[in-house]
């Protein structure tokens, strides 16, 4: 029986969405593999994340509760996670591939001499026993990888996979002793500034609307787009360009090096469609592309297209959903 | 102070890539560029080192013979002190082996920081700076978008979900950079003069005592994805609203 350990993520008390996303991966393994799923809170204060988790079938939810770990720091958190991994016996321990999971993974992967696959889109069967498939030169081709160390990391492509769903019982919550170390770390917090915002969070929308250097300040900027989106219910994303031109903050970006997203509906407006782009939101289930130009790559992916000023066309749409809303 | 910079050398993002025929890379001429990160960690290091004199500054590359050229038209044309290029099979190692030969480099020439691009834009597995960290039992600050040395710590400001974070490491330390750290510059034609006469070591995995150069993950096979079915143009924003309601029921 082999046993996959998955680290929850959660922020003021809450477990974040795409923890359920990386369990369902989790489900997925152990069913191919005959194994269990144990989950891990790290943290301070951490107690009703574990007791939020108990629904979700888990052997066993193991709590490293310490003020060293009030903050997520790399090798504090790589040093417990890989801990209790080793003391748990865990074989595949995995995370979302969020910018916490990107950051500590490798290192529990190195504490644990395991070899590590990035941003994991599907399990394969293959003659060499079970792979894991992930996309490779910005998603241009996916690569199936077999990791041939006993133990180990994933990291889990969150829009890859449906969010688990509870499935009732209460799984045992157990606490670790952590030791964290952080004074031996070398590394100090100094301080997090956030973004704030009433929209929901970018990786787990179900619309999204996206603007791109199309959308210049001095004609109304990123503001023609919010009351699409405060319409739908969506989150605002963003180009690379639109992010560093300084038209919204660099949280929104999608893309090969931003946030990868697969919503039931993203509006592409003002955005070529560059490969990187592509990368993080072509997995989408319907995509809209509103762009002046009819010959932008972004139309090739787009299932329906509209040539027109977003300044225009934006407005009009807006105010033509409210009508059928009504 | 030191510092050691990595030159990665990658494919093309633009160009098109054919599987290889044993279905496990691709092959075929491809056109090269310098890691984009790299880039940016490079000009990092050079703003690091013009601002605090007696700082040298070694460019790393490691892949074929080719790989030189990278590290001497990418790295030491605009300003890298010298260049190291560790000869590897970059089709059979993974970015594990990568940090274990940064790791065996870094205990030869002992740098305050060790600067990476925060992934390779072929393989993306934005892994080497985290792996390399721990094996040496240094702090990291990956995805960095500032970078400032105050006294003896590294005050860097970093990318992350949900806004920018800010951390102090005490060196040596690992940096990973981000795209918007800076704008890379462009090599001077005195600089690519320059270059030419700078010092590049080549050097061969063995020379560097590792413990094993043994890949832990294998690629077994490769496949394109599926593309998307093609969409329909609309004319109209009644057309688009009404083929939103009626036809993708996502309205
Ligand atoms: C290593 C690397 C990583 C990268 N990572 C990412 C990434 O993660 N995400 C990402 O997005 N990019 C990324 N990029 C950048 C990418 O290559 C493109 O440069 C970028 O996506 C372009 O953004 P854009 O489409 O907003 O801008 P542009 O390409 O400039 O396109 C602007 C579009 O707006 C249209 N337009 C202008 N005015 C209007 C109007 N009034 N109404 C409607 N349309 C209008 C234009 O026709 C044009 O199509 C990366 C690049 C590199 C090298
Ligand atoms: N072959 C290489 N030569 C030099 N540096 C490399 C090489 N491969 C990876 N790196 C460095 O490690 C970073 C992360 O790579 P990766 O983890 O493979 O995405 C890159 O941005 C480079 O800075």
């Amino acid at each position: 029986m082999s046993k996959i350990l998955v680290l929850a993520e959660h922020d003021k008390g809450t477990v974040k969405k795409l923890t359920l996303n990386t369990l369902l991966f989790a489900r997925q393994l152990a069913q191919k593999t005959g194994g269990s799923v144990d989950i891990a809170v790290l943290g301070h204060g951490v107690g009703p994340v574990a007791e939020a988790l108990r629904g979700f079938g888990a052997g066993t939810i193991h709590v490293a509760d310490h003020a060293d770990l009030a903050y997520p720091l790399a090798g504090p958190y790589a040093k417990v996670l890989a801990d209790l991994a080793k003391s748990t016996g865990a074989k595949v321990v995995a995370a979302t591939a969020s910018s916490l999971g990107k950051d500590v993974l490798p290192r529990v992967a190195a504490r644990l001499g395991a070899g590590m696959a990035s941003d994991v889109v599907a399990l394969v069967d293959t003659k060499e026993g079970t792979a894991y498939r992930r996309p490779v030169w910005a998603g241009s081709l996916l690569a199936d990888v077999v990791i041939d160390s006993p133990v180990h990391v994933v990291s889990v492509r969150s829009s890859a996979f449906d969010a688990a769903e509870a499935v009732g019982g209460a799984s045992p919550v157990q606490a670790f002793a952590a030791q964290p170390d952080l004074a031996k770390a070398r590394v100090r917090f100094v301080k997090f500034d956030g973004v704030q915002s009433t929209r929901p969070d970018l990786a787990e929308a179900s619309v999204v609307v996206a603007g791109g250097r199309g959308l210049k300040p001095e004609k109304g900027g990123f503001g023609v787009i919010e009351p699409l989106a405060d319409l739908l219910g969506g989150a605002i994303g963003a180009s690379r360009a639109a992010v560093d031109d300084g038209y919204c903050p660099n949280d929104y970006q999608i893309g090969q090096t931003g946030k990868v997203v697969a919503p039931q509906l993203y509006f592409a407006i003002a955005i070529s469609g560059a490969v990187q782009h592509l990368a993080g939101m072509k997995n989408s289930k319907v995509i809209v592309a509103i762009n002046t130009r009819e010959d932008e790559p972004i139309f090739k992916v787009a299932d329906y297209g509209l040539v027109a000023d977003a300044f225009v066309a934006v407005p009009e749409l807006v105010e033509k959903l409210k009508a059928i809303k009504s | 102070m030191k510092i050691l910079v990595s030159a990665k050398r990658v494919s093309d993002p633009n160009a098109r890539l054919n599987i290889s025929r044993d279905g496990k890379w691709i092959e075929g001429d491809v056109e090269y560029i310098l890691n984009p990160f790299c880039e940016n960690a490079i000009e990092c290091a050079l703003q690091l080192a013009e601002a605090h004199d007696g700082t040298e500054t070694v460019a790393v590359g490691i892949g074929d013979d080719e790989t030189a050229r990278f590290i001497r038209q990418g790295a030491l044309a605009r300003g890298v002190d010298r260049g190291i290029l560790v000869e590897a099979d970059e089709a059979v190692i993974d970015s594990d082996v990568i940090a274990r030969i940064y790791q065996g480099l870094c205990e030869r020439e002992r740098p305050d920081i060790l600067l990476l691009g925060k992934q390779a834009i072929d393989g993306d597995s934005n892994q080497v700076g985290q792996l390399v960290a721990e094996y040496l039992g240094w702090p990291q600050a990956t995805f960095a978008s500032k970078v400032e040395i105050q006294g003896d710590e590294v005050i860097v400001q970093r990318e992350v979900d949900g806004g920018l974070e800010t951390i102090a490491l005490t060196m040596p330390c690992v940096i990973t950079a981000d795209l918007r750290l800076n704008e890379p510059r462009y090599a001077s034609l005195a600089g690519i003069m320059k270059a030419k006469k700078k010092p590049l070591d080549e050097l061969e995995m063995d020379d560097l005592d590792l413990d094993s150069t043994d890949p832990k993950v294998r690629v077994v096979a490769m496949s394109t994805p599926a593309g998307r079915k093609a969409g329909v143009m609309v004319k109209t924003v009644d057309e688009l609203v009404h083929k939103l309601k009626t036809e993708a029921r996502v309205v």
